[in-house]
């Protein structure tokens, strides 16, 4: 498949922004609970789901240049039932409405008490508006990775590890920016969201290598003998009905040589992985907000290389009637 | 209920692209507006076709054969590129089974052409919207043609008579018995969207002789050895009488 940049972007800064929220949002569950110190809500809880926002507002942004009428968007929401696409278009400004309600209400300090257990503690308005920020997150996260995985005729797609990998990559680079921003506005946070931070990236590259795997020893289900219906040992293309460039020409091959093909691989295995886990390690030990956030956007630049590879990756099976001019 | 389809003989198309022409010629002057011709007459042009002819060669020299291949939309019975449009634009009728593209609710997602695995949607370079073929959806009921011509603007044009049109789920139609008796299969099984369009394979006729029916028997009865079998070379009854 032709990797389209929209998409590149709109589905890493929405992961990011979908990871960060969810940490800013167990900070608080776990200081409910007396685990963790409580945060300035101003500071942290709003100024981070800020973050979060802009984030989503920017991948939203990238998702119109991906369109051809912009203008019509609003009808995409209308086939919920049938299209993971038409889901992922409610599930996310309905996040985006739940993180800018959950930040409000920290930076107006507008938090009604609902009920407590016992005098231990209490649950209050933020509380809910996060858990249901939470379970938007999620969703997202599975409508996201189902727009691909649902494809069954793209099968370097068609997997559960693409749900989960897509999931896990938001997770890591949002809970290393969370993990940035605790050092610099928050309150001894930086172990227990780098932990996490760390801990998703290592789990990621787990499968994300087992992607890869399966990947390599994918056997196509069609084949040139399918295609046209023909069966013999020896079939070659002779003319694909035009000499110039098409839709179909552009749409489905990323174009790249095999040399940038590998090489990109290598890259996002390098930026995603060890490079991101060395410099949050180096971070956290020393507290530094710099080499935190380097290594935030280390693994976002890597993202942004792996999800390249992810759409390149994909063989689509219309590429069978286009093998020559 | 009718599924309206095409069934292409594959032993007769000789690859004249008329079919792609004559689509092209009438879609872009059909109601959904011009079919895009990007620098048409600069050093890359590109266009929006709805149907297309390709060549593939069977065997290996000297033993090969051509077959010239048109590829369109196959009007799936179970089209994967309508549930996942999430507009609704991309939809199939429930009255005659063809699948279109709504062109006032398509937002251009290219989605559809995604899920499609036999790449016959098209994004307009100009309409910024997926198109496809329609299967002449504005021609075969436009009762303001002459009734013969009532037909895709490929059918018609075919010259070897290769595109057959008709409703595949009547077993008693044309397209139908062609299917039925001479061996029409469908394009990728294997992704269960059941194309609707089939087409018919390349076909030889062969009859096959034994060698005795070379030999000239004058009395079958040799066979059987109720008489004594001649030589080979002994004349044989043509050679000895003469009528």
């Amino acid at each position: 498949m032709h990797p389209a940049f929209s998409v590149i972007f709109l589905t890493t800064l929405i992961g990011a922004g979908q990871g960060l929220f969810l940490a800013l949002y167990t900070g608080q569950v776990y200081a409910v609970f007396d685990v963790l110190p409580v945060q300035d809500p101003v500071n942290f809880y709003a100024l981070g789901s800020l973050i979060a926002l802009l984030l989503l507002v920017a991948g939203l942004i990238s998702s119109f240049l991906h369109l051809g009428r912009p203008e019509r968007a609003w009808r995409s929401a209308a086939r919920w039932r049938t299209s993971w696409l038409s889901r992922e278009v409610i599930v996310l400004p309905a996040f985006m409405g739940t993180v800018a309600a959950w930040g409000l209400l920290h930076y107006l300090a507008w938090n009604p008490l609902l009920f407590s257990f016992r005098g231990t503690f209490g649950i209050d308005l933020s509380m809910v508006i996060g858990a249901v920020g939470t379970l938007l997150a999620f969703a997202l996260y599975l409508c996201t990775g189902m727009i691909y995985a649902c494809i069954k005729q793209l099968q370097e797609w068609a997997t559960p590890l693409t749900v989960l990998n897509y999931t896990l990559f938001g997770l890591a680079s949002g809970f290393l920016l969370a993990t940035a921003f605790a050092n610099s506005r928050g309150a001894g946070l930086v172990d227990f969201l780098g932990g996490w931070a760390i801990f998703a990236t290592v789990v990621a590259f787990v499968t994300r290598a087992a992607s890869l795997i399966r990947n390599a020893r994918l056997k196509p289900k069609s084949t040139l003998g399918t295609a046209i219906g023909v069966r013999h040992s020896k079939l070659e293309q002779k003319s694909q009905g035009f000499m110039t460039g098409s839709f179909n020409t552009r749409e489905f091959f990323h174009g790249a040589s095999p040399r940038k093909f590998l090489f990109v691989k290598w890259l996002f295995l390098l930026l995603v992985f060890p490079v991101p886990l060395a410099l949050a390690s180096a971070g956290i030990a020393a507290e530094s907000t710099g080499l935190l956030l380097a290594a935030f956007l280390t693994q976002y630049v890597g993202l942004l290389a792996e999800r390249w590879f992810f759409f390149a990756q994909a063989n689509h099976p219309q590429n069978l009637y286009y093998q020559t001019v | 209920m009718t599924q309206l389809a095409l069934v292409i003989d594959l032993n007769v198309c000789v690859g004249c692209q008329a079919c792609v022409t004559s689509c092209k010629e009438w879609n872009t002057s059909g109601t959904a507006g011009p079919m895009a011709d990007m620098n048409p007459f600069g050093k890359d042009p590109t266009g929006t076709f709805f149907n297309r002819v390709q060549t593939f060669e069977v065997g290996t020299y000297p033993n090969t054969e051509t077959v010239h291949f048109p590829k369109s939309c196959l009007h799936c019975e179970d089209p994967p590129c309508v549930p996942v449009c999430p507009t609704g634009a991309s939809y199939k009728r429930e009255e005659d089974g063809i699948v279109l593209v709504d062109n006032d609710k398509c937002i251009g997602c290219k989605y559809c052409s995604w899920a499609c695995p036999y790449g016959v949607r098209e994004l307009d370079e100009h309409q910024k919207i997926m198109t496809k073929c329609t299967l002449c959806v504005d021609r075969i009921y436009d009762e303001s043609l002459p009734e013969n011509e009532r037909k895709p603007a490929c059918v018609n044009a075919c010259p070897t008579n290769a595109r057959l049109f008709g409703d595949v789920n009547d077993p008693e139609s044309e397209v139908s018995a062609a299917i039925r008796e001479q061996g029409g299969y469908q394009l990728m099984p294997e992704w269960g969207t059941k194309p609707a369009n089939h087409y018919l394979p390349r076909r030889k006729a062969r009859i096959t002789i034994h060698e005795d029916e070379l030999i000239r028997a004058d009395n079958p009865l040799r066979k059987e050895r109720h008489l004594p079998m001649p030589d080979a070379d002994d004349p044989t009854l043509d050679e000895t009488t003469s009528w």
